[in-house]
Parts: C-alpha cells; sequence; structure tokens
C-alpha cells in the first residue's frame, strides 16, 4: 500500500450555514500528482484553501506539513508584476530562507528547467501568461516543499506552456513531493495520478483515472442527432449518451468511454437522482 | 447611448462608496466650509503679566479675551507662556512702559490683534514674536508636512495592501512561512522609512527655499512625527481592510485626508470655527501634529509646552495601530491567525505525517 502522507479525513466546511464541502477524504502522497476537477463553484478552491490553512474545516482532519515543506502556486500565479523573474525568485527564496550559495543553485536550475533563464531581467508585468505560471511555479519549488499545491495552473495559458507545466510538476513528483492541483479540464485531470471531481461541494468521483473509467457501468454510445434520454450530451459535432443495459436503436454506435465520459455520467446521474443501477 | 447611461446608472447605484462620495461629499464640504472656513477671530487669548497687570486687565478692548493675569511674571513668563501656545497675546506691565507681544505663528489671530491694537494710539508698537514678518509659509510648511506624511502613511500604504490582496499575492504570503505580525512589518516598513525621508526633504526644502525656521530640537518633532506616523500607517492599513480595490482605497483615503486638511487648524484657525464642528479638530490627529511641528520649528517649543498634542498622537495612535493590527490578522489572513493562535487544534494535523486519510475509490 502506498503511504499517505498529507490530505484531508471527512473534511466539511460551510460558509454562513452553506455546505461548501461535504465529507471529503483526500489522499496525497509523495512522489504522486493528485487532481481535483469540477466546475465552477464545485468547491475545488474551498479544498485547496482548507488544505493549505486559509479556510477552517467545520469538521474533519486535515494533513498537512509546516509552512516551510509547503509551495504554492495561486491562480494568479503569484508573481509581483513590477519585479524582475530573478527578484521575484529571490522573494520567495527569501521567504523560506534559502539564500546564498544554496539560493544560487536553486536559482539556475529553476532557470534553466522553466526556460525562463534568458528573460532572468524582465519585468513580470511583461511576462506571457505562460512564463508567468512557470516562473510562479518556480517560486513554489524554490524551497523544495514537500507539498506542492498548484491552483488551477493552466487556465488560460497555451498549449505548449501547458505541456511545459506538466513537466515540471511531474519532475516536482518525481523529486519526492507529494502534489495536489485544481483543474477544470477534464483532460488534464485524466495526467493525474489520482482524481477527486468535485460537484457542488461533494465528491462526484475519486480514484485513478482509468479505475474511475472502467468502474463507470453502462455503456456509451455516439448518436449524429440528439437522444432522446436524459443520460445524452454533445460531444464535438456529435452527441453521446449513456445506458446502463445498452442501446436498441441501431444509429447508436457503442465508443470507448474516456474520463471525460465518465464524469458526465457520474454528474447525469447524481443530477436524476441516481435511480439509474449501473 | 441610452443603454450606456442606463448602464451607468447602475453601476453608479451599486457602487456605495463612489455613490456617497457624490452625495455625501458635497453636503459635508458645504457644512464644513460654512462653519470652519472662517479667517474671522472673535477673540485672542491673553495674558496679562506685570506689577500693573490688574489695571491693564480692564483697559484691553474686549477681542482680547484675557485666559490668565499674574502680577509677579515677568517678560520672560509671558514670552514662555506664548511660546508654549497658552495665549496669542501678552501684555507685559513691568517697566515703565507696558509691552504688548504677539505670538506670529497664530496668524489670523496676530493680524486681528495687530489691527484692533492700532486703533489705540495710546497703546505702544506691539512686538511680534516667533515669525516677526508674519510669514505664511513660515506657518504652512509645518503643516504641509503632516499632510504629506498624511498621504504618504495613508494613502501610500492602503494602496499597496489592497494591491497585494487584489493581485493574489496576499494569499500567498500567508501560505509562506511568515507570521501574520510578519506580513504586517514588513508591509508597512518601508512607507515608514519613506514618510520620514520625506519629511526631512520637505523640512530641507522649506528652509531652503521658504526660510521656515527650525528653532526647536530636531528630536522632539521627529518624536512627534513617530506617533504621528502611527496614526497614518495605522489608518492606511484600516483602509486597506475595508476597500477590495485600490479605486476604493483612493476615495476612502481622500475621506479621510479631507477633513483634516480643513478642520486641522492647518489652513482656517480653530479657534474661528464653529463650536458644532470644532470638536472634531480635536479627534483629528493632524491637529495634533500640527501644533507640535508649528510649536517646534517656528516656536522653538520644549517638550513641556507640548506634551498634550503628544499624549493625544501617542493615544490615537495606540488605538488606531491596533485596529489595524486586528483588522489586518483577521480580514486578510483569517485561517492563519486562527493557526496561529490554535496550532494544535483537534482539526489539523501539522507536521510529518504518515497516517493520513485513505479515501475510498468510485463514484458517490
Amino acid at each position: 500500500m502506498t503511504e499517505t502522507n498529507w490530505g484531508l479525513d471527512r473534511v466539511s466546511v460551510s460558509y454562513g450555514g452553506r455546505h461548501a464541502l461535504e465529507d471529503v477524504s483526500l489522499a496525497l502522497n509523495v512522489g504522486s500528482v493528485v487532481g481535483v476537477a469540477g466546475g465552477d463553484g464545485s468547491g475545488k478552491t474551498t479544498l485547496l484553501r482548507t488544505l493549505l490553512g486559509l479556510a477552517s474545516p467545520s469538521s474533519g482532519t486535515v494533513h498537512r506539513p509546516d509552512d516551510d515543506d509547503v509551495g504554492y502556486l495561486p491562480a494568479s500565479s503569484g508573481v509581483y508584476p513590477d519585479l524582475t523573474v530573478e527578484e521575484n525568485l529571490r522573494f520567495a527564496a527569501g521567504a523560506y530562507g534559502v539564500d546564498g550559495g544554496d539560493y544560487r543553485v536553486a536559482r539556475d536550475e529553476l532557470l534553466q528547467r522553466t526556460g525562463l533563464e534568458g528573460v532572468s531581467g524582465r519585468l513580470g508585468g511583461n511576462l506571457s501568461g505562460g512564463m508567468r505560471q512557470k516562473l510562479g511555479l518556480a517560486m513554489a519549488l524554490v524551497h523544495r516543499p514537500r507539498l506542492l499545491v498548484l491552483d488551477e495552473p493552466s487556465t488560460g495559458i497555451d498549449p505548449v506552456s501547458r505541456r511545459e507545466l506538466w513537466r515540471l510538476v511531474s519532475d516536482a513528483a518525481r523529486d519526492e513531493t507529494a502534489v495536489l492541483m485544481t483543474t477544470t479540464y477534464i483532460d488534464e485531470a485524466g495526467r493525474c495520478d489520482a482524481v477527486c471531481v468535485l460537484d457542488e461541494g461533494d465528491v462526484l468521483l475519486q480514484g485513478p483515472p482509468d479505475g474511475l473509467v472502467g468502474s463507470m457501468g453502462g455503456v456509451v454510445g455516439e448518436a449524429s442527432s440528439p437522444p432522446d434520454t436524459p443520460f445524452a450530451w454533445r460531444r464535438g459535432a456529435s452527441w453521446r449518451l449513456w445506458s446502463p443495459d445498452g442501446f436498441e436503436t441501431p444509429e447508436t454506435r457503442l465508443v470507448t468511454p474516456d474520463l471525460q465520459d465518465a464524469v458526465i455520467v457520474a454528474a447525469l446521474r447524481r443530477r436524476e437522482g441516481g435511480e439509474v443501477a449501473a | 447611448m441610452w443603454a450606456l447611461v442606463l448602464k451607468e446608472f447602475r453601476q453608479v447605484r451599486r457602487d456605495h462608496r463612489t455613490l456617497a462620495m457624490m452625495i455625501v461629499m458635497p453636503l459635508l464640504l458645504l457644512v464644513v466650509f460654512g462653519y470652519a472656513a472662517s479667517f474671522d477671530v472673535d477673540e485672542i487669548p491673553t495674558v496679562v503679566v506685570g506689577e500693573r497687570a490688574s489695571a491693564a486687565e480692564g483697559e484691553l478692548p474686549e477681542l482680547f479675551q484675557v485666559t490668565e493675569s499674574h502680577e509677579g511674571w515677568d517678560r520672560s513668563d509671558a514670552v514662555d507662556h506664548l511660546r508654549n501656545g497658552d495665549a496669542v497675546v501678552a501684555v507685559v506691565t513691568s517697566g515703565q512702559e507696558p509691552r504688548v507681544l504677539v505670538d506670529g505663528t497664530e496668524l489670523f489671530s496676530a493680524r486681528s490683534a495687530l489691527t484692533a491694537l492700532s486703533q489705540n494710539p495710546s497703546v505702544p508698537e506691539p512686538e511680534i514674536l516667533f515669525n516677526e514678518d508674519l510669514d505664511t509659509s513660515a506657518i504652512m510648511v509645518p503643516a504641509i508636512a503632516g499632510m504629506i506624511l498624511i498621504f504618504v502613511g495613508t494613502m501610500i500604504t492602503s494602496l499597496g495592501v489592497v494591491r497585494e490582496r487584489q493581485s493574489g499575492t496576499l494569499e500567498q504570503l500567508a501560505v509562506m512561512p511568515f507570521k501574520p505580525r510578519d506580513v504586517f512589518v514588513g508591509k508597512v516598513a518601508p512607507y515608514f522609512l519613506v514618510a520620514a525621508i520625506d519629511l526631512v526633504v520637505i523640512i530641507g526644502v522649506g528652509a531652503w527655499l521658504f526660510d521656515v525656521p527650525f528653532e526647536g530640537a530636531a528630536w522632539l518633532l521627529g518624536l512627534g512625527a513617530l506617533l504621528f506616523l502611527f496614526v497614518t500607517l495605522g489608518l492606511g492599513v484600516l483602509i486597506s481592510s475595508v476597500s477590495e480595490n485600490q479605486g476604493q482605497a483612493i476615495q476612502l483615503a481622500i475621506m479621510s485626508l479631507l477633513p483634516q486638511v480643513l478642520l486641522s487648524g492647518m489652513i482656517f484657525p480653530i479657534a474661528s470655527m464653529d463650536a458644532s464642528i470644532r470638536w472634531i479638530s480635536y479627534l483629528l490627529p493632524l491637529t495634533y501634529f500640527t501644533q507640535i511641528s508649528r510649536g517646534v520649528m517656528v516656536r522653538g517649543e520644549d517638550i513641556a509646552g507640548l506634551w498634550f498634542p503628544l499624549t493625544m498622537l501617542a493615544v490615537l495612535g495606540l488605538v488606531i495601530f491596533s485596529f489595524a493590527i486586528v483588522r489586518f490578522r483577521h480580514d486578510l489572513m483569517p485561517a492563519k491567525v486562527r493557526r496561529s493562535r490554535r496550532p494544535s487544534a483537534v482539526n489539523v494535523a501539522r507536521g510529518a505525517g504518515s497516517a493520513g486519510p485513505q479515501p475510498e475509490e468510485g463514484a458517490r
């Protein structure tokens, strides 16, 4: 069994009587990347803030390392627009007590890995979105944290920068760090070692991506016209539909489901009261 | 076009602070100017000293309100009395001819006194002390120094803190291994230093360009400025804690600056203000800093004469700065405060852990 280092144990969070998170458990293991996915208002940010100690749980237990061992990349990147790349890094290093030779080694390595070595004198405000996120990630990694928390790191950045960010995140996990990232992209969550999909503060799905698809149950089909079932959704130019038993209509072609299908099916089943047995 | 007009009205209606500035501010200015904007002096605090003090007291015109009369005092006692700001005019009756001393730092009162005295040919030529030429810049520069300290301390500080929160970096600071106190001091200290440098520059330029005197002790002005800065920086942090963006912070900073400029005695003499709003002057930190800066720079006042404004600034600083720290801790870094107070809270396990949660797998 994988050793669990950090995470949430049956945590609930309420704001003014409204539950923002309900009975959520999440294990964060060194060496693995956990993705928390969900739509707007699903509770991703509350989960992340609770883990970081910026929001208090109404019940449950939060396991986290000391502040010195936490790296955090906020959704806004946390980069100071009026400081240069090098000054931003120096500030983050100073905050964690990394200085002198240790800082210089960490700076050179991170600038090289993020591809920012050529723009170390450029102001943070003059960086592209992707470069800013990479700098933010470098700031979160400068002290080699044991827990790395990323709030929607790839939102609004181009595919190339997304790929580079993922490489940095994977490298961090390999360097004995537990990584938690929130995302609105299901395909991105599918690249994580484990996924927790939230819906209105509740856990909708949880587990390794392949396992979630495999345990979905039922069959997924594809149709060219809108099917007459509540378990249908648009995907690209066609429609997809789910059934616990199979399809009788000949125009419905069976397809191999992916994580996105599994999440949508779980959400639709929840909306419909979960009365359809898989 | 109407769609745009309608949209603007809807936005303004929901922006309560802008609405307040548009409606309350003009009313406030009207009332303040109506009651405070007066250069007319109705009564001048006067001290009469010397052997014939009692007799001279009765001969003074009604404008001169005798606050103290001492037959045993001499000229030096009268000068000390003026220097400490306890009176504006002193009549010294010892010697052959009575002498009238006028405090030149109280510009409007001094001018009113000179006008009243000039109508009585039997009164000898009054002697103007501290600001012999009744120079306006000698009075205004020390007060403007206070205004600039408010500008830096309140407006720039509030902008600095709000900018940090608006850009999302304050949350990052909360996650870093800083105590709330570290963040507070780290944010405020640079502005403190800049304001202190500003003060030195203003006084230097004032002396160089306008020949503003510096008669008193620099350390005493420094002490007053230190206490005053605590108030203004605290006010800046307070404003930042109730402002969602930099625009709101600027609005609030202006709303706190304007009454201080109008009611602190910087422009209009407090004695000339209507009693219904005069009390507000005594709640404003700039009132006391102006007394200190004018007292030290122009009159050469010592700490004995300035203990009251110094004490008032200390009290205001203690109250506002403490409140600012509490607001900063609770509003900007809420859970961090609870964490620092309850490091071993039942629902938070920190440090090295290996027995964390084991979530279930699959749909729930």
